[in-house]
């Protein structure tokens, strides 16, 4: 029996204590600092909007934890002692372990800014920053105006918890249109316009200057840098991005870069020492993926595959095909393989959009071999199970749109769109042909 | 700030009532002040044009308030607030609505003169108040129950108007909506009152609500009425055999084919009620492992019940003697055993694995029949049950479960405990569906793969309590006995997760540990594992 100590409860920490559990009997204990229990990140603005409880965030009953010997304990580590095996608290006594999990994910990145600590100006990311929203922006008499710096999945969740409570909101985005450096075109303009039917002020091509004083040490106004406006606000969100919270190590042994440096065991370079999630960097990319995958998915996967090796499996991380989700206000998104914001070199692309509703579908193919390499959907669901094989397979686009039916996932009776979509593909394509 | 300061305490209400919602909300309250009045012998006249005014501003301030609510924004969920506003977590006005409504359906079911019912004579009140529209349509004076029936149908009606408002981007949605309003106001209201106006000196049917099945019916198979039916010729006779051949062969096929929700959410009253009224009240239902116990006891209890007690009333007007009719006492009773039997047996036999711990109540709850039906034989000589008649029988049925549970509590409650207690809890129909479902059909609800964030949406919108979190998140699909197919679950999932479908029986229960997404031997791995775990 081991020691196993993990640090942070969230998905991918929890993920590889319960597998752990699972396998063996080894002793587990799982070290937080932001809440007693795991909770579901992802949830948070469900909360402020009014749709859930904070006890609904939670997957497992209270007793789950005692009931499988899973260990909690609510503190923060100060930094760890890998050459005597400890981990050192702010409050309890040190902890040694026999093996050490690092799930530390992630921080909001704030790019050093002119008055980014003011009151009032703060990521969304952690429990205690959910808890701040409702402090400075409990309705629109406290909070007249709130900007968002940065549209990305959490910008526009962050949005629409605003405006659930009918609060002004102004977004400053980069991008030339909203979440072009993931989206292509196409469906980055289709967001555009969501976006403004629900009444955000979106701004696009505009950064932050600045966030203005009001003399008390709380935001008052931020000035847009490109055209030196000053708009004035009560709370600021930054968004643009999060980095592994991994500062509390810089002293260890244990090598960071921008995360816990990490190769494909998930080992770090110290014996019995390993990263998952979010806080994880790895050594080097695997695919297409970027070395630091912040998603809840690649998490769960990490914890997963780092508790085979510590009961015994030595597993190495080794994803299958891509994929995410997210949710733009009122339009699902979901993605398979990959889709860029332009096709890459080679490759070429097929778009439908639906004549009225916002429901379109984007596809990557190879040129020559017409290999399907990726599909975005909006409006759409699509069946994982089906997609991942079709990938595995390594089908073509061709066949891909011959079978789109058999991967409809949306409910019953909702109208198809497959047939539109394979009359679009099939003009197109014989267009082509004749050229 | 604390750390586990709850949020929900500080939270407020996004987007408080708006001016049109609060005026369409006076307009309703308008006709049930109209309501008032009459069932204070208020004297309002002439009646017909109260009571169109009273019945036109009820509807019309719902269908008001539901514009008011959803027109000009875009479609998608509308669960804003539902935390935050009072009406719809347990505030002051959500327990004076359940006192309100608990009290009226006392005054229904006990109490019925006090709003004017007088069986020898004219009606006074608010009962005279519906008398107008009575004779129109079944021309006989109203009753307590014709106004029940009458204001529950204009519930569904226009709170499905609402609903459908709500839910305009779901077809789903909209069409099982449109299909209980139909049933409701076609088959559970208009029907049977025109069925009533057939009635005369030599040819009577019973009140007959065709979607009504046993044991929802539970008194469906008394004596006075299977009499009237069998006296009332080839069509009284067809609706006896109607009766019988929609538990034992209508239910068992639709319930294969597509799950209980054919019933429970797209034909039957109790749950159009539920989904239209009801609905802003569906996350109020308690996800507790505690309360799921407690669900399988009671609402297996009441099957028991239900059971013993209308085999004890056919019991008790059956003879003795095989040549006056070829159904007798013991015959009967035999008969029950010999098909409680058979369906625990098979299950057993061939269903063990899919009930599992289910196994040990299914065992008690067939044992207590047993017993039950054995007793009905050895003290058949008085005709009594654990020192009750059958009769009596039937009322402390009626007055429990009919009345107290699926009225009083089920709906009076809905602003407290959410809108299916009494599906969820109480009803006969819906357990024994369940038990159907889950044994045999092609109904499932498939989990797309590694996509649930966790995030707990379906859970908590989840109006019978189940916590469909649990299963997606470890890419199961979601196989529940008690799931009436309401498809929010799938509604308001933002990642697509969750897709109501009929398909084969075979994988349709599918342990998974490792979810889509990982490496493909990584999954074979641990799954094959789990197995022997
Ligand atoms: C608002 C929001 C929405 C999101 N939505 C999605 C989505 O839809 N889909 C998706 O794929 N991803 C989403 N994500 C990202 C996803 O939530 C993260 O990728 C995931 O939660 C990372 O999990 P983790 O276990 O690696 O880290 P975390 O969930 O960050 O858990 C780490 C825990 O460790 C604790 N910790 C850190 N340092 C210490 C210390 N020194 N001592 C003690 N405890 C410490 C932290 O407080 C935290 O509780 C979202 C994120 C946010 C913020
Ligand atoms: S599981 Fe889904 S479909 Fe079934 S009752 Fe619950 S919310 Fe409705
Ligand atoms: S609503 Fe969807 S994503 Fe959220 S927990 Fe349920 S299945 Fe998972």
């Amino acid at each position: 029996m081991k020691n196993i100590v993990i640090i942070g409860n969230g998905i991918s920490g929890i993920t590889a204590a319960r597998h752990i559990r699972k396998f063996s009997d080894h002793h587990i204990q799982v070290i937080s600092a932001e809440s007693e229990y795991f909770f579901s990140r992802t949830a948070l603005m469900y909360v402020y909007m009014g749709h859930m409880n904070w006890k609904h965030l939670l997957p497992y009953e209270n007793d789950f934890w005692r009931k499988n010997d899973i260990n909690l304990v609510h503190d923060r580590v100060k930094t760890v002692k890998p050459e005597v095996k400890k981990v050192l608290l702010d409050k309890g006594e040190p902890i040694a372990y026999d093996d050490l999990i690092i799930a530390t994910g992630s921080k909001p990145n704030k790019f050093g800014w002119p008055g980014q600590e003011l009151k009032g100006v703060r990521g969304l990311y952690s429990k205690q920053d959910l808890e701040a929203l409702e402090y400075y922006v409990p309705n629109k008499k406290v909070c007249k105006r709130a900007v968002i710096v940065g549209g990305g999945l959490i910008g526009i969740e962050l949005a629409e918890m605003l405006r659930s409570r009918d609060i002004p909101v102004t977004m400053l985005v980069r991008e030339s249109n909203f979440w072009n450096n993931v989206l292509p075109d196409e469906e980055a303009k289709m967001l555009n316009e969501h976006i403004r039917e629900h009444h955000i002020d979106l701004r696009l091509e505009r950064n932050l200057d600045s966030i203005i004083d009001d003399g008390n040490g709380k935001v008052k106004a931020i000035k847009v840098k490109e055209t030196s406006e000053v708009i004035g606000c009560d709370y600021v969100g930054l968004t643009p991005g999060v980095s592994p919270n991994v500062s509390f190590l810089k002293d260890s042994d244990i090598e960071i870069n921008k995360g816990v440096v990490v190769n494909r065991y998930l080992e770090t370079n110290i014996d019995h020492v390993y990263a998952i999630g979010d806080c994880a960097e790895q050594k080097k990319p695997i695919g297409n993926r970027p070395p630091i995958e912040a998603v809840w998915y690649t998490g769960r996967m990490m914890g997963e595959v780092v508790a085979q090796t510590i009961c015994g499996n030595k597993t190495a991380y080794n994803p299958g095909n891509w994929f995410n989700s997210a949710k733009f206000l009122d339009i699902e998104y979901q993605t398979y393989g990959w889709v860029f914001n332009q096709p890459q070199n080679g490759d070429d692309d097929f778009y439908w959009k639906h004549p009225d509703e916002n429901i379109c579908i984007h596809i990557h193919y190879e040129r020559s071999s017409r290999k399907f390499k990726g599909i975005n959907t909006f409006g759409f669901r699509l069946r994982h199970e089906v997609m991942d094989k079709w990938l595995n397979e390594e089908r073509s686009v061709d066949f891909v749109i011959d079978h789109i039916d058999e991967a409809n996932f949306d409910p019953e009776f909702y109208e198809d769109p497959t047939k539109a979509i394979k009359k679009a593909f099939y003009k197109k394509h014989s267009n082509k042909a004749a050229v | 700030m604390s750390l586990d300061r709850n949020l929900s305490l500080t939270g407020e209400a996004p987007r408080k009532l708006n001016h049109q919602q609060k005026l369409s909300t006076a307009v309703g309250i308008l006709g049930l002040i109209i309501l008032l009045l009459a069932s204070f012998n208020v004297q309002l006249q002439p009646r017909w044009m109260f009571l169109t005014l009273a019945l036109s501003a009820i509807a019309g301030g719902i269908i008001w308030f539901a514009k008011a609510s959803y027109s000009g924004i875009p479609k998608g969920i509308k669960n804003d607030g539902a935390f935050l506003k009072p009406m719809t977590s347990r505030g002051v006005v959500a327990y004076a609505t359940g006192i309100g409504l608990t009290g009226f359906y006392i005054i229904l079911y006990f109490f019925p003169e006090l709003i004017g019912l007088n069986e020898n004579g004219a009606n006074t009140g608010l009962i005279a108040l519906f008398d107008p529209l009575s004779q129109f349509l079944a021309n006989r004076p109203a009753s307590q129950w014709f106004v029940y029936g009458t204001l529950y149908t204009i519930a569904i009606l226009f709170f499905g108007i609402k609903f459908m408002w709500k839910y305009r981007h779901n077809r789903y949605q909209r069409l099982r909506t449109f299909s209980v309003s139909f049933f409701q106001l076609g088959f559970a209201f208009i029907i049977p009152e025109l069925m009533a106006r057939l009635n005369s000196k030599d040819f009577s049917l019973p009140y007959y609500d065709l979607k009504n099945i046993w044991p929802l019916n539970y008194y469906n198979f008394q004596q006075y009425r299977v009499d009237s039916m069998i006296e009332a010729g080839d069509v009284g006779l067809g609706l006896l055999i109607f009766g019988v051949v929609s538990i034992f062969i209508i239910t068992p096929i639709l319930t294969f084919k597509y799950g209980k929700r054919w019933y429970c959410s797209w034909v039957c009253g109790c749950g159009g009620l539920a989904e239209t009224a009801g609905d802003p009240y569906r996350h109020l239902s308690d996800k507790s492992t505690r309360a799921w116990k407690i669900e399988r006891w009671l609402v297996h209890g009441v099957v028991v019940f239900v059971t013993l007690m209308t085999t004890a009333v056919i019991y008790s007007y059956l003879g003795t003697d095989t040549s006056k009719y070829w159904l007798t006492k013991s015959s009967f009773l035999l008969g029950v055993a010999g098909i409680l039997s058979l369906i625990f047996a098979w299950v057993m036999i061939f269903k063990r694995e899919r009930i599992q711990k289910d196994a040990k109540y299914a065992a008690i709850g067939f044992f207590v029949l047993i017993i039950g039906l054995m007793g009905l034989h050895f003290i058949s000589s008085t005709d009594q049950l654990f020192l009750l008649s059958a009769g009596d029988l039937q009322k402390s049925y009626g007055f429990l479960i009919g009345s107290i549970f699926s009225g009083v509590v089920g709906t009076g409650f809905y602003p407290i405990l959410g809108n299916r207690v009494w599906c969820r809890f109480g009803c006969p129909m819906a357990a024994i569906l369940g038990f159907q479902q889950k044994l045999f059909s092609r109904f499932r609800i498939s989990t797309n793969g590694g996509q649930c964030i966790s995030c707990g949406n379906c859970s908590t919108y989840c109006e019978m309590g189940i916590d469909v979190r649990a299963y997606a998140q470890k890419g199961q699909n979601i196989v529940r006995s008690s799931c009436v197919g309401c498809g929010i679950c799938s509604a308001v999932c933002p990642r697509g997760v969750l897709k109501l479908e009929n398909d084969k029986v075979k994988g349709r229960i599918n342990p998974k540990d490792v979810l889509l997404g990982n490496d493909v031997n990584l999954m074979e791995y641990v799954n094959s594992k789990i197995k022997n775990f």
